[in-house]
């Protein structure tokens, strides 16, 4: 019997895609599922994925939770855990549309929800961490339940199928979002579960990623000292937990995280120990304080979270990832063909060097208009 | 003539037609093996004496000796080996302990061995480390529990006193005393060439060798000989002795004879008397009491160096570990039972303690279960024979590990376990001038720097492999192993699947 996530590790080349008006425009789904589907080659049919942002302006304060289901038996569980933790504003179905390429999929269920302030006192956590935990736990021990987004203003997408289909799959033609990002997967062996596919998510904090990182376990062993718990046994999965801990918790810029998990070679930071002493300083001491975070194999990765998204490469940039620009709006995949299928004049094109993030955020007329 | 119940261990074995009687062997041999019968004009040995350090054979001009197990056998049982007779009989003769040196030839599992190391195939580049960086700097200390903000909201980067090593080896604690000035003096070059630490063991440091302080790691163990002010502001780490591998739960004995003028004067103690340090420290009856003696060593170095915990691996020794964690120490050292020793009671060396293998994964679970991985190091000793188990070492949780062993057989040590006789041919482990001085430091400090460089070479390869390049992306990368040849229950400790999962 093939093992699903979690159980076994699986290994997985893939495509990724995403774009961010950073003037805020509200752009349509079906851009990001254009763009993904010209790397049709790159994954290969057993996970396709989509992360939306601002995607729900009207329930802009609540959290959305997109769960997927087994069984109605562990959708009442799920149910009976939300009524008892969270304010529930509205919940439905995600709409779907019936496609002979996507089967087999679960009961698909979104709710906007809001903690129950006098829960959240009695767990003594900030709203976050108590949103966190209540999504772990539902995870965890609530059987055929998993809940896979759960951030305010946006919203994942995932299925077994390639991206395209997957995109038809959830009409995402209907929604409209400031920032898009996507994922095909070309696992090497798959049990077919829909929670192994791609975007992986905590809170707003999404990641689409291609590689396979050689650190997995060391990452994966230290960030479970902080309380989280890998239980896919994915890259994705440790490197979102990675941005988690050190971004929310820590309140680390995305530019010192990514001198963390790829941190620049000890022969550069040695050339910087004249021209610039203090970064020097700095780069030694995250090579020293969080050395275990360090990322090594081949990754390119889309960070995606409210207003904003982040591109980075390993350090030997052993994954191809190239960025592009037109106007407010930024550009990054796997391959230039994806930019260019959904803009053919997109200019200033290049590659990133390896360990050298990208980050497009919303700008202030942005910001007024999405958060 | 009384009767020996015993033959010799060892044949001495010499080919007539190539020896020419240059009585080399003679001059050589400190157990007085060879002898010249002028008589019959013929080399002659009483091979009773021979401990089989191989110093003849090496020199011989012509290659004409040989030393070979003596085939004589007493009546063979599975039970009482001839090994346990003769010691039987030698105890009956003697009504003394047993003594032996380095670590245990008795057949125990080595997990190493047991134990085999992944490859990047498709879906994961190898990396070439003759074409890419490749790093093995790595840091020994207490890290932060987080990140910690200056008042302007930049980042603060101060850091606990740490150790920074070019390459995850350093050479475990050899005392000056057990070992000679010149192995002293060798270790002392090659660390300060290599970036990384050598270890004084307990006999404090000889003066000649304050110069190499910023690569030397001084050892405050339970006899406390040499420890003083000047000692603990040389060294750049302090380590406190609590137990060692070899011989855990016991002190160590110097014999008066090895207590010439120089080790009396670096030792703090009387020329001739025995140095015995106590088995436990005797301020030290519990964990609560080893927290101020770290405090105490940091309060007299101003808090600027790291102090280590040295124990030997026994039975609870995560929990111990963990102890230790909590109490101050900024690293951990764990000495498995298979380590060598200048001189143990035989049946402590071949019976107490546990491998160093299941002691370091065991401990490596317990701090991260705990969630305090972070406040120490781990140096894993005892039995790293190779550039192979460094790797899964560090695999399994270790940040670095001591060498010992591996450094003296680059100086010359043939692993003939008869150190406690001090009369080491080959210039270690020995006072004997005549004996030291066929040890030459420019020579040894060279081989030594060339095997650690060897090593680091095969590390880089071999996590090229695996498509790592940095050493800290191996530690506690326990993906990156597989069990051959275990049960599950030991695949379970190690924290590790078997070969095929």
């Amino acid at each position: 019997m093939l093992l699903k996530e979690g159980d076994i590790r699986i290994p997985a080349g893939c495509a990724i895609s995403g774009f961010i008006s950073r003037d805020g425009n509200r752009l349509c789904g079906g851009d990001i599922v254009k763009s993904i589907s010209y790397m049709h080659d790159r994954s290969n049919g057993l996970g396709g994925g989509f992360a939306g942002y601002g995607i729900y302006p009207e329930y802009k304060d609540y959290y959305a939770f997109h769960v997927f289901y087994n069984s109605n038996d562990a959708r009442e569980k799920t149910e009976r855990f939300l009524d008892r933790h969270f304010d529930v504003i509205n919940l439905s179905r995600i709409p779907t549309k019936k496609i002979p390429a996507i089967t087999n999929e679960p009961l698909i269920w979104r709710y906007f929800v809001n903690p129950l302030p006098t829960k959240i006192a009695s767990s003594q956590l900030d709203e976050k961490e108590f949103v966190v935990k209540c999504v772990i736990r539902i995870n965890n021990d609530i059987d055929g339940a998993y809940v896979f987004s759960s951030g305010k203003n946006m919203g994942v997408f995932k299925a077994v199928g390639f991206p395209e289909d997957v995109g038809e799959f959830y009409r995402l033609d209907e929604y409209e979002g400031y920032a898009w990002t996507a994922h095909g997967r070309y696992p090497t062996n798959t049990p077919g579960w829909w929670g192994g596919a791609h975007p992986f998510a905590l809170l707003d904090y999404t990641i689409v990623h291609n590689g396979e990182i050689s650190s997995y376990d060391a990452n994966r062993r230290f960030i479970e000292m902080f309380g989280y718990k890998c239980t896919l046994l994915t890259d994705t999965e440790v490197i979102t937990y990675i941005f988690d801990w050190l971004h929310r918790k820590q309140g680390l810029s995305l530019e010192d995280i990514s001198s963390v998990i790829a941190a620049p070679f000890w022969s550069e930071i040695e050339a910087m120990e004249k021209t610039d002493p203090e970064r020097a300083a700095k780069l030694k001491y995250f090579r020293n304080a969080l050395s275990s975070l360090l990322i090594t194999g081949p990754f390119s990765i889309i960070l995606g979270y409210t207003g904003g998204i982040m591109a980075l490469n390993d350090r030997l940039k052993l994954r191809s990832m190239v960025v592009a620009e037109k106007g407010d709006m930024v550009y990054i995949s796997s391959e230039e063909c994806a930019i260019r299928a959904i803009c053919p004049d997109a200019e200033n094109v290049r590659s990133p060097k390896g360990g050298e993030p990208v980050i497009a955020e919303l700008n202030e007329e942005g910001k007024r208009k999405c958060l | 003539m009384p009767v020996n119940f015993f033959p010799a261990e060892f044949d001495v074995v010499r080919n007539t037609d190539k020896c020419i009687k240059c009585r080399a062997c003679e001059r050589q041999c400190s157990n007085e093996v060879h002898f010249y019968d002028a008589d019959f004009d013929k080399m002659l040995t009483r091979d009773a004496q021979c401990v089989d350090c191989q110093r003849c054979v090496c020199i011989c001009p012509t290659g004409a000796l040989k030393i070979v197990p003596n085939p004589n056998d007493f009546r063979k049982s599975p039970n009482y080996t001839h090994q346990l007779m003769i010691e039987n009989y030698r105890q009956a003769g003697t009504g003394a302990v047993l003594l032996s040196s380095m670590g245990t030839p008795k057949e125990y599992p080595i997990y190493w061995d047991k134990i085999l190391i992944n490859a990047s195939q498709v879906t994961n580049p190898s990396i070439d480390p003759l074409r890419e960086p490749m790093e093995t700097k790595v840091f020994l200390g207490k890290k932060p529990a987080g990140i910690r903000k200056n008042p302007d909201g930049s980042v603060c980067t101060k850091i606990d006193p740490y150790l920074e090593l070019s390459t995850p080896i350093m050479f475990s604690a050899m005392s000056y005393g057990s070992i000679s000035k010149n192995a002293h003096e060798s270790l002392a070059r090659a660390a300060e060439e290599l970036g990384i630490y050598y270890n004084t063991g307990e006999g404090g440091l000889h003066r000649d060798f304050y110069r190499y302080g910023a690569n030397t790691i001084v050892q405050v163990a339970s006899g406390r000989f040499g420890v003083f002010k000047d000692y603990l502001d040389t060294g750049a780490a302090i380590e406190i002795k609590m137990g060692q591998g070899a011989k855990p739960g016991i002190g160590g004995h110097l014999p008066g004879q090895k207590i010439g003028e120089d080790v009396s004067r670096t030792r703090m103690i009387p020329m001739g008397t025995d140095a015995i340090s106590p088995a436990p420290h005797h301020d030290i009856y519990s964990i609560e009491d080893l927290r101020q003696l770290i405090f105490s060593l940091k309060e007299a170095t101003e808090y600027t160096k790291p102090v280590i915990v040295k124990i030997a691996a026994v039975h609870n020794v995560a929990a111990i570990a963990s102890g230790i964690a909590r109490s101050g120490a900024d690293i951990i050292a764990i000495d498995g039972f298979r380590g060598g020793t200048g001189a143990a009671p035989t049946r402590i060396r071949d019976n107490v303690g546990i491998p160093i293998e299941l002691a370091l994964a065991a401990v490596d679970q317990r701090l991260r279960d705990e969630g305090i991985r972070n406040e120490v190091s781990i140096v894993a000793a005892g039995s790293v024979r190779c550039s192979s188990d460094v790797v899964k070492a560090i695999a399994l949780g270790a940040d670095a590990v001591y060498i010992a062993t591996p450094a003296l057989l680059a100086l010359g040590c043939h692993l003939c376990r008869t150190c406690h006789s001090g009369k080491c041919n080959w210039g270690i482990a020995t006072q004997r001038p005549d004996l030291v001085k066929r040890l030459n430091p420019e020579v040894g400090y060279k081989r030594l720097v060339n095997l650690v460089h060897a090593w680091d070479h095969e590390i880089k390869e071999i996590m090229g492999g695996m498509g790592i390049n940095s050493v800290e992306a191996l530690r506690g990368n326990r993906l990156m192993l597989r069990g051959i040849g275990l049960t599950q229950k030991e695949l379970d400790i190690l924290g590790i699947r078997h070969a095929g999962e």
